[in-house]
This record gives structure tokens, sequence and C-alpha cells, in this order.
């Protein structure tokens, strides 16, 4: 065990059990911590996001290259600033309704084909009784019906349309399990990095060996 | 009205058809124009991007100004802010320097552990909320119950029955079916409805149905 | 007289005090550290099809992998980027290493430089490394469309088009896989604007809170393979043969779900007895 000799390792390992502390209750230093993580986050995105976009795709595609066009998207840009000036936060709404227009014509065919088509498609299994592949695309195959018949609020459930939408809610519940299984295993490997932080970098304690 | 309303709606409509023709032509022009649509959509967001900087100012800047409760943190996060920024500016990005330390061992040990209390919290809502109160829960409850001794190496090594008959899965290989089958076919029936869905706003949205895109007022 | 010393104790376990709780679970996840038990860690097809696909890869193929996640869910995100990125290097395929994100390249930016220094490789020649550009599905359709224009610099400021590696890449038609590593949702963004209208092979990193959702597409075809949480992170880690921080973080995961299990089962059996009772 060699403990670090690093300062900024030390303040790393002051914020974490900052945060931690709010475990036992709020307190001081959680809000300390709360506030340095979004004040640092914003610097940290100031200097990116002009580093990293505004020089390289607009400053110099402007001003070294003459693509004075892209003055135009600038200004539309701005006038998404506006939104902050109830007199003229109605200006803004020329950016969001080209950027949300934009994004729905291009929204359609895509989902239609990724998210419909080629899932419709790959729900077209070979239904058999006499192989296990065989009867897992059988549950697949009316396992998807039902829960699309239980998503069908146009027709009461009720009688037989009502008893498939409850095999549906059997399948969503089986998926809802699997989903919070796993919704456990990634809260709890989040705290597992921060171990390994103190442990390996702070304390220094060799765990690979 | 016009102004206000009708030409922004014009805009949402026009620049939703073209897009979305655009995808089923293999034309130059219609390469070029979605080119041009790309370059103007990332000069928009990095302008765009301005008005949360200026939020986090605003908000912080009045809650001085007005010495709200424990304004005092809202000095600490815009000196922070401005620290970092400057670091950044002045002495540069590279790793060893001030900027990427401050993030590295402020920002992501912050964010990091933030993030992990939820650890802490779904063990509690594991003692306390998780019930089978209904079969239909109890189904629910065996399939997470499975999916987490199926996905740790644990699952595998308890699962003393293959070691007697290897016919019979493991609780990895009953936790891969579940996942694989009906976890997948309910998964799928909600994935169809929340495509079916996106088509369907995007079409309101392009034909002008649904606006609440655009804010209140005129 | 049992009777209500037996309620008692049920009532008492049920309502016991939540830091109890939070202490017994930092300790199952503490302690397994330095007690390791070494199991092995099973192998799914979901993380060996990813692995098989690359182990076909050739020098001349270009993966993009993009660490499309922050801070939050780093623990589990960052060690299968790691895992993947050592692959490629391993097998000598170019990388381009990137992220939609944008507290993305400086979580990366450390593991790129210890997996280049442990590979002997050099920036630029087996790998590039680009900064962060603010436009989330549009940098995807720009990239797939025009490498160069998408990104005119590197992550270190270096101009695109003087990265040796990538002479003759430049558009979707020179990409070989796409691994998004994502605690949302940009596989969908991936698979919607790279996958789909251009083909390029998509696999993915998932946080396991969305793992479950990705199976319609594993099985339609459109992902082929998947790494989900911490323990996909394992699994990789296994396949190449290096125990690094996931295979690490498996031995505290085992304990703490037990740990989970067990409050469950405690917590319904009380739960029972109380109810019965009453």
């Amino acid at each position: 065990m060699h403990i670090s000799m690093n300062p900024w390792v030390w303040i790393g390992v002051f914020f974490t059990f900052s945060v931690l502390s709010f475990l036992y209750k709020d307190n001081p230093f959680y809000k300390l911590a709360e506030h340095v993580t979004v004040g640092v986050s914003i610097g940290y995105g100031l200097v990116i996001w002009w580093t990293n976009s505004v020089i390289p795709r607009f400053y110099i595609p402007v001003f070294e290259q003459g693509q004075w066009i892209l003055i135009i998207p600038a200004i539309l840009g701005l006038m998404m600033v506006l939104r902050i000036v109830p007199k003229y936060s109605w200006l803004s709404r020329y950016a969001i309704c080209f950027s949300v227009g934009a994004g729905s014509g291009m929204a359609i065919p895509r989902s239609m084909q990724a998210q419909v088509l080629r899932q419709l498609e790959a729900t077209m299994l070979n239904l058999s009784f006499t192989s296990g592949a065989g009867i897992n695309n059988i549950i697949i195959f009316f396992g998807v019906l039902t829960v699309l018949v239980y998503f069908f609020f146009s027709k009461e459930h009720k009688g037989v349309f009502g008893g498939v939408a409850k095999v549906g809610i059997w399948f969503l519940m089986i998926g809802f399990g699997a989903t919070f299984g796993y919704t456990v295993m990634a809260r709890l490997s989040l705290f597992i990095g921060r171990v390994l932080f103190v442990l390996q970098d702070f304390l220094g304690i060799n765990l690979a060996g | 009205m016009l102004w206000k309303k009708q030409i922004p709606l014009a805009i949402t409509f026009i620049m939703g058809l073209l897009l979305g023709i655009q995808y089923f032509v293999p034309h130059r022009i219609s390469e070029n124009f979605f080119q041009g649509y790309l370059d103007w959509a990332i000069v928009i967001g990095i302008f765009a991007a301005i008005l949360s900087y200026i939020s986090f100012y605003r908000v912080h800047g009045m809650r001085i100004k007005k010495k709200a409760p424990a304004w005092q943190y809202s000095v600490v996060a815009i000196v922070m802010s401005v620290t970092m920024a400057l670091f950044g500016f002045i002495q540069g990005r590279e790793e060893g320097m001030v900027f990427m330390n401050m993030y590295s061992y402020i920002l992501v040990a912050i964010e990091g552990t933030m993030f992990s209390l939820l650890a802490f919290y779904i063990s509690s809502a594991a003692y306390r909320a998780f019930r089978a109160r209904s079969t239909q829960a109890t189904a629910l409850l065996l399939a997470a119950i499975i999916v987490m001794l199926g996905r740790v190496p644990l699952g595998e090594s308890i699962s003393f029955w293959h070691n007697i008959w290897p016919s019979l899965p493991t609780f990895t290989g009953i936790a891969n079916w579940i996942l694989n089958v009906p976890n997948m076919a309910a998964k799928r029936g909600m994935q169809l409805g929340i495509g079916l869905g996106i088509m369907m706003l995007s079409l309101k949205i392009i034909l002008g149905i649904e606006r609440s895109y655009m804010g209140s007022g005129d | 007289m049992a009777e209500e010393i037996k309620k008692t104790f049920w009532e008492r376990l049920i309502q016991i005090d939540r830091r109890v709780i939070y202490l017994i679970i930092a300790l199952a996840m503490v302690l397994p550290f330095f007690f390791q038990m070494g199991l092995p860690i099973p192998i799914t097809k979901e993380v060996k099809d990813i692995y098989d696909y690359i182990e076909t890869l050739t020098p001349s193929d270009v993966v993009i992998l993009s660490a499309d996640f922050d801070p939050s869910v780093s623990p589990e995100l960052l060690p299968m980027f790691d895992a993947i990125f050592r692959h490629c290097l391993k097998n000598n395929i170019k990388i381009i290493a990137m992220s939609l994100y944008i507290q993305g390249p400086g979580l990366i930016a450390p593991v790129i430089q210890e997996a280049a220094t442990d590979y002997q490789k050099i920036n630029g020649v087996d790998y590039v490394f680009m900064p962060w550009v603010i436009g989330w599905h549009i940098v995807i359709m720009d990239l797939m469309t025009d490498l160069q224009r998408s990104f005119p610099t590197d992550f270190y400021g270096t101009r695109t088009e003087d990265l040796p590696m990538l002479d003759g890449v430049k558009n979707y038609e020179n990409y070989d896989l796409i691994v998004p590593f994502t605690g949302a949702s940009s596989y969908a963004w991936w698979l919607l604007y790279a996958h789909e209208p251009y083909g390029v092979p998509l696999a993915a990193g998932v946080t396991a809170v969305s793992a479950a959702d990705l199976y319609p597409y594993i099985q339609s075809g459109q992902i082929m393979g998947m790494l989900g949480g911490l323990k996909g992170a394992a699994e990789y880690e296994t396949l190449i043969g290096e125990k690094r921080m996931a295979t690490m973080g498996m031995e505290a995961q085992n304990w703490a779900h037990v740990i989970i299990i067990l409050f469950i089962v405690i917590g319904n059996i009380g739960y029972l007895v109380i109810g019965k009772k009453k």
C-alpha cells in the first residue's frame, strides 16, 4: 500500500467522500461538491465548445476559407438565444422550426426502416414444435403479437382481445424484470468504479495481483 | 401572426418535406443539399449552445444579487467555471495541465460518485419496496433475480444441478433464454410502438398539427 | 408472547435504518477486493460475436469507437472501450476514437495513451483520436459522408488531412465496424443514421440499464453484438486475455448481487409475515 502523494488525487478523494456523505444526510460538503461540479463542467464545456466547435467548424470556414453563407445559420443559432428575452423570444422559433422540421423529416424514413420494417421482418420466423429454436420462435412471435395487442387502446380489453392483452402483460413483466435485474447490476457497478479509484489511485493497493 | 407563427410553421413543413424526400433521392443535387444542411445544423448548434452558458451565469448571478438562501454556493459555481475556463484557454488542455486535472479529479470524481449513490438507493428499494404482491409482480422479481445471478460469475458456479444433469441450463443459460426470448419479444413490441410513435409525431410536426415545441405565446 | 416477539423481530427488521442497509452494501462492494475468488467469467454469445468479428478484420480495416458517455456512467463503459481499443491495437486494426458527448474525450484520453504505450502504437499512424464536435446525430451523418469535413483537426489539434492513418479513409465506404459505448440511446442514433442508410456493421457497448432493450436489434441482426454493463467488459477482457478494471470489479459485483437478492428475499418474507399477522 502506497498512499498517493499527488495532491490532485487527494482532491478527488475529498470530493468523493463529500458526495458520499450525502448518504448520511444533506450537508455543506455535499452542497459544495454539487456546485463545484456545476461550475467546473460549465468551464470545461466553454473551453471545449470554443476550441473544438467554434474555431474549426465556424471561424476557420468563414474567416479563412470564405464560406460566408455560414453566417446565416450562425444568425439562426443566435436567434435561439433570444428565447430568454421575452419580447423577442418568438424569433427563436425560426431556428427551432428549422431544426425540428429537418429532424422530423429525417426521422420518418429512417425510423420506418430501422425500427418498424426491419423489426417486423425479424419477427417473421420459422414456427415449429419439433425443435427448441422453433418453439422459441413461436414464443417470440406470439410475445410480440400479444404485447402489441396490449398497447392497442382503441379497443376495450375485454373477451378474447382482453385475454390476449393479458398474456402481453406477462411478457412485459418478464421484460421489465430483466431490465430491473440489469439495472441493479448497473447501479452497483457505478459504486465499484469509485471503490477502485480510492483503493488503487489513492491507497495504491495493487488489486490486479 | 405571419412572422411569429405562419412563417416558422412553413419552415418546419419545408425542411421536413425536403429532408424526408432527400433520403430517397440518391442524386448529386440531393446529396449536396444534404451536406449543406449538415453544415448549417452544426453551426446552428454551435451558437444555440451559448444559451446554456448565458442561463448558467444568469441564474447564479441573480442568486448572488438577490442574496438568495445559500447564495455563497453560487459564488463557488461561478468562480470554478471561470477558473476552469481560464486554465483551459491560457495554460492549455494537454494531459497533466490544471485543466485536465480539474476534469479528472474534480468533475469525474464528483459526477461519478453522485451517480454511484444510486447503488445505495437501489439496495434500500430492494429491501423495502420490491414486493411480490401479485403473480405478475412475482414473475417480474423472479426474472430479475435470475438475470442478476445469470450475469455474474457466481451464478454459473452455484448452478450445482448442472454438474449432476449437464443438459439442464445454469443460471447464465436461463438468464440468456429470458433475455433472448420473452424479454426480446416484450421489448420488440415496445420498440415497434416507439418507432411508429416517432413517425406519427414527426408527421404531425411537419403538418403543423403538433406545435408545442414552438413554445407558448403568439 | 412468542408471537409478539416474532412480530416485533420482523417489524424491526423491515424498519431497519436505511444507513445500516447502506453500510452492508458498501461492505459487500469493498471487501471482495481483498478476498478475491477468481471465479471464471462465462462468455455470452453477444460478446463473443463482436470479438469474433474483430478477429476477422485485417490491418487495412477501420473501426470507429465512439465513447458517447460522461463520467456518470464511465465505471461501466470505460473498461469496455479500453478492452475493444486494446483488441484492435493488438490486431493492428486502424481505429478512429471519438465521442458524441462533450465530456467523452477527456475520459478516454488517458485510456488511449496507456493502451498505445503498452502496445507501442503511434497516434495518427495506428489510431486517430477525434475531438468532440457539437451536433450528436448530425455529426454521425457528417462522418458518414465526409470524415475530414466532420473533423477538420484531431483531438491534439493536428490537421486531419495530415494524419497518415486516414489516407484513403473518407466516408462510410471505408468504415468496417462502428462500436458506440453509451449510457443513453446513442446506439439508436448510430443505427438510424449510420447502419441503416449506409450499411456499416454496428455493435454496441451499453450500460446494464439499457442492455435488455438491445435484444430486438441483436436478434434482427441490425446490431451484431453487445457488451452489457461491467460484465460485458469483463467478458471481453477475458477474451483478449487481459484482466483489467472490469474483471477486478466482477468480484465485488458477485457479492453485491447476492446481498441485493437477500434483501429482496428478507423484505418479502417480512412483508408476508407481517401481512399475515395483520
